[in-house]
C-alpha cells in the first residue's frame, strides 16, 4: 500500500467528472438537440469494445511480456466464467456466479499447480 | 429481486478489494468508491491508474465504458427535463444501472400530473438511497478485508474476471461481440504503444469495423439523388 498522492486524486475527481457528464448528458443543458445517428450507431459498441480493450491485455500479458499459454490458470478461469455467464444469462446471480466460477478455477491451479 | 441484490453486493465488494490490492491507499479508495460511484468504470480504470497512465487515457476510457448511461439519460430526459438543473444533475448522478432499469420498468411513461411526478421522484429517490447505501457499505467492507488477504493468491483476478463477465453479458447481439473480440485483440497487438495507447487504438478500431459492417437500413427521407 503507497501513499495518497495529488495525482490519484485529481484523476478520481475527473472520473467523478465523466460519471455525472455520462448519467446526465440529455439533460445537461435545458434545449434538446437530436442525437446524430452516426453517434446512436457508435454508442452501441464503445462501451463493449472499452471493456474488451481493457480485459485482453490483462489475461494475455503479465509483467510486460506476452504470457498467454495453456499452462495460465487466468485463461481457464476465463473461459469457465464466460461460460457460465452465456449459461445463465437471464438470471440474477449470473454475473456473481461467474466470478465465483472462475475463482474457484483459478485458485487451486494457481495456489497448487503455480500455473 | 435478491439474485441482484446478491449481485450488487459481490461487485461493490470486489470494486473495493480491486482498489485496495492495485496499490491505492485506503483515502484513494475511500475517495473513489463515495465520489466516482460507478463500478464497472471504476474496475476498467484501476489498472489504468496503477500502472500510471496518462489522465486523458483514463478519462477516455472511463467514459467509453460509461457511454451506456448517455443512452439511459437521453431515454430519462423526459421524466426530469422539468426540474431544476442542479436537481436533475443530482438525480442523474445518483441513477445507476440498477435503479434505472426498475424505474423506467415501473413508470413507462413521463409524468403528466402533479402527482404523478412526486410519485415517481419518491419511487427514484427510494430506490437510489437503498442503492447506494448497499454499494458503498459492500465496497468500504471491500477496502478494508482486502488489505487483509494476501496478494499471493491473487484475489485481485477476480475483478478483472468480474469485467469480463459484465463483457459477456453486454455481448447480446454478435457484433457487439465482435466488438469485444476485436478491441481485445488490436489492444494485445498494439501493446508496446506508450502511454496505455493500445486501449484507445483498440477502442476505436472496433467501433469502427462494427459501424462499417452494421447491416445498412433503408433510409426513406432521404432518397438517392439519380446522378
Amino acid at each position: 500500500m503507497s501513499g495518497t498522492d495529488l495525482w490519484t486524486l485529481l484523476v478520481i475527481v475527473g472520473l467523478t467528472a465523466t460519471t455525472v457528464i455520462a448519467r446526465c448528458f440529455f439533460f445537461l443543458s435545458n434545449k434538446e438537440w437530436p442525437l446524430p445517428a452516426w453517434a446512436g450507431r457508435g454508442l452501441q459498441y464503445a462501451p463493449i469494445a472499452a471493456l474488451g480493450a481493457v480485459i485482453a491485455p490483462e489475461l494475455a500479458f503479465s509483467g510486460g511480456q506476452f504470457s498467454l499459454s495453456w499452462t495460465d490458470a487466468r485463461v481457464w478461469a476465463a473461459l469457465a466464467a464466460a461460460a457460465f455467464v452465456f449459461w445463465r444469462k437471464h438470471t440474477g446471480y449470473a454475473m456473481p456466479g461467474a466470478i465465483a466460477v472462475g475463482m474457484a478455477i483459478y485458485l487451486p491451479l494457481h495456489l497448487a499447480l503455480g500455473w | 429481486m435478491a439474485g441482484v441484490s446478491v449481485g450488487l453486493t459481490a461487485w461493490a465488494f470486489m470494486t473495493g478489494v480491486a482498489m485496495i490490492n492495485s496499490g491505492m491507499s485506503t483515502v484513494e479508495a475511500l475517495a473513489m468508491t463515495l465520489l466516482v460511484f460507478a463500478g464497472s468504470a471504476q474496475l476498467a480504470t484501476i489498472p489504468l491508474i496503477a500502472g500510471a497512465a496518462p489522465m486523458w487515457v483514463i478519462l477516455a476510457t472511463a467514459m467509453c465504458v460509461n457511454l451506456r448511461f448517455v443512452v439511459f439519460s437521453l431515454h430519462l430526459r423526459q421524466y426530469f427535463i422539468y426540474m431544476p438543473r442542479l436537481k436533475r444533475l443530482v438525480l442523474g448522478y445518483s441513477t445507476g444501472d440498477l435503479t434505472y432499469v426498475l424505474f423506467v420498468k415501473r413508470f413507462p411513461k413521463s409524468p403528466v400530473t402533479e402527482q404523478a411526478r412526486r410519485a415517481q421522484l419518491a419511487y427514484l429517490w427510494g430506490g437510489n438511497s437503498i442503492n447506494w447505501v448497499f454499494w458503498q457499505s459492500a465496497s468500504i467492507a471491500g477496502i478494508f478485508l482486502g488489505s487483509a488477504i494476501p496478494p499471493g493468491w491473487g484475489l485481485a483476478f477476480a475483478a478483472t474476471l468480474a469485467l469480463l463477465a459484465l463483457t459477456c453479458a453486454l455481448a447480446t447481439t454478435w457484433l457487439r461481440g465482435l466488438a469485444a473480440v476485436l478491441a481485445g485483440i488490436v489492444a494485445c497487438l498494439t501493446y508496446t504503444l506508450p502511454l496505455r495507447l493500445n486501449i484507445v487504438v483498440g477502442i476505436a478500431v472496433a467501433v469502427a469495423v462494427c459501424m462499417l459492417l452494421e447491416p445498412k437500413k433503408k433510409d426513406v427521407s432521404t432518397p438517392l439523388r439519380s446522378k
